[in-house]
């Protein structure tokens, strides 16, 4: 299967002052692929991925997105992509639609493609009649799926979430993968963090960083295989184990 | 063995919302009891009741004998509470944090030593250090400390693993193993679905109900449906196909696999793949499985909606 490149790493250097957050770090990332990007807390996961969203220069490296250099087209990058965290997405003041709007305005979309693309994203979510409901009286289910609609309202190349299901419950949490899922099979590639690791399990293929270095990369059907064993948990510590 | 905690018809309401709904439950001395469930299940309005942080609009409360809303002072004495968000003083140091917490509680380090030690150990190179400069593991290691260092009968942990790693939280149910092997009452809530096999007993909580009272066993032995784990190549085009079968009750998405019932409690597994084949890519497995607490969970919970 030759696969096309959306994200490609080469010796990634990333430090701060004496402290070295990405230790070069090469990797590629595939068209439409669910690339699972995960860690121990203060692995250098963060670092990574600002410097993937054109938020923070390398200090050495070559690095492209979506076609795109890091260190001459942060800018272009922006509008190539979306993302998401846990912490911060949508204005809890605004409606439905008003944050629809102010993204789509950001992203740069025509007033037309705003409207349009503001139906299509509520049909598909059914939240016709929430449209003018304030963010603050959403459930909060309903606001994480809402804002990963809003991070790809532009249909970015790629859409990077950082921990994007933490405390949800568990079926919020799959409808939410289901979007995902739709996202990833209409072509958008997804970056994804989290600590939930069944969810590392729905990933394409996973990484797992530990002190600024990526220890291990392959599907994880593979990493079980090689691990012995029968769920990407263990994988997870078998490899913090090995280290230590 | 005794009841530590005693709680009967617990009603906590806030504007528009009812936060905690007729709770009743009761957790026996030495037991390492879990609270399992989302953001918004109650969780917190719940522990800052039992804490004595917060008052219910009705129903009773008691911890050790004491009333949480009388006897709040004789309660604070006796437990320790862990709030979710890091509540240390970030702008003292670790040894400083920790002096001034048992100061406040009328004792010295020095007297409780031996129950935070195994804890403090891995923290106490860096006892110069500022509260705040600490990582996130080491916060949490720090924070258990202060909890622990008045020798409290009863802990009360509020999602002390949110956000934190595999291994990280791995490690800290041990740590609450060895505490409740010195006879501590442990209190502890998690949206971590899979740590409620490290529990006694479990409370499934959702939206200010519980929704289930057992042992992590019991929870599961109490599923009264069948379960199937589909595997295929393509998870997308697996689950839609899935879900366009009459018969196929509930379809979720589980680590490598799709967990599905189905309404009659029966499945023909060669119909199904040959159903499914030309739906989706490559091979098909199916197989019966054992459900897990989470499947108990999104069970409880559609029940509750129907």
């Amino acid at each position: 299967m030759t696969q096309e490149i959306v994200i490609s790493v080469k010796d990634l250097v990333k430090t701060f002052g004496h402290f070295v957050a990405n230790d070069h770090l090469t990797f590629d990332v595939y068209k439409g692929e669910i690339f699972g990007f995960l860690g121990a807390n203060g692995a250098g996961k963060t670092t990574a991925m600002r410097i993937l969203c054109g938020l923070s220069k390398p200090t050495s490296g070559t690095l492209m997105v979506d076609g795109l250099n890091v260190y001459k087209q942060a800018e272009a990058i922006k509008k190539r992509i979306g993302y998401m965290s846990q912490k911060f997405s949508l204005y809890e003041d605004l409606t439905v639609t008003e944050n629809m709007r102010l993204y789509g305005g950001i992203y740069g979309l025509s007033p037309i493609q705003i409207k349009r693309r503001i139906e299509e994203l509520l049909d598909q979510l059914e939240l016709q009649k929430q449209r003018n409901t304030l963010i603050a009286d959403l459930p909060l289910g309903w606001r994480q799926k809402l804002a990963f609609s809003v991070a790809i309202i532009h249909r970015p190349s790629i859409v990077f979430l950082d921990e994007p299901t933490g405390g949800v419950d568990p079926i919020t949490r799959r409808q939410f993968w289901d979007l995902i899922y739709k996202a990833s099979h209409d072509g958008i590639t997804i970056f994804v963090t989290t600590h939930y690791m069944d969810e590392a399990e729905y990933c394409d293929r996973v990484s797992i960083m530990n002190e600024g270095k990526i220890v291990a990369l392959d599907k994880p059907s593979v990493l079980k295989e090689q691990y012995g064993v029968a769920s990407m948990n263990e994988v997870f510590i078998r490899i913090a184990r090995n280290i230590e | 063995m005794e009841n530590s905690i005693q709680v009967n018809n617990l009603i906590k309401t806030y504007p528009h919302i009812t936060a905690l709904n007729r709770i009743s439950f009761n957790v026996a001395e030495g037991e390492l009891f879990g609270f399992i469930g989302p953001d918004g299940a109650g969780k917190t309005t719940l522990f800052r009741i039992l804490t004595t942080l917060l008052l219910a609009d009705s129903g009773e409360a008691s911890l050790f004998g004491l009333d949480a809303a009388r006897d709040f002072k004789r309660i604070r004495t006796i437990t320790g509470y862990m709030p979710g968000r890091f509540s240390l003083y970030q702008d003292l140091t670790v040894e400083e944090n920790l002096n001034f917490f048992a100061s406040v509680f009328g004792t010295t380090v020095k007297e409780n030593y031996d129950l935070i030690k195994d804890i403090f150990s891995h923290i106490e190179p860096f006892k110069t250090r500022l509260a705040g400069k600490l990582s996130g593991g080491m916060k949490q290691k720090l924070a258990l400390s202060c909890a622990l260092i008045h020798a409290p009968k009863l802990l009360v942990l509020d999602e002390p693993t949110t956000g934190v790693d595999a291994v990280s939280r791995t490690e800290f149910w041990q740590m609450l193993k060895n505490l409740q092997k010195r006879g501590i009452t442990i209190l502890v809530s998690t949206p971590y679905m899979d740590e409620a096999s490290l529990c006694d007993r479990v409370a499934l909580f959702q939206k200010g109900n519980i929704l289930s009272i057992d042992t992590p066993e019991q929870v599961v032995n109490n599923y009264d449906k069948k379960l199937w784990a589909v595997r295929g190549v393509n998870k997308y085009t697996l689950i839609e196909a899935l879900k366009t079968i009459l018969a196929v009750d509930s379809v979720y998405a589980f680590g490598d696999s799709v967990h599905i019932t189905t309404t009659i409690n029966r499945l023909d597994e060669k119909a199904l793949i040959e159903y499914l084949s030309p739906r989706t890519q490559g091979p098909i497995q199916v197989s019966e499985i054992r459900p897990n607490i989470e499947d108990c969970f999104l069970r409880l919970m559609r029940k509750e909606e129907l």
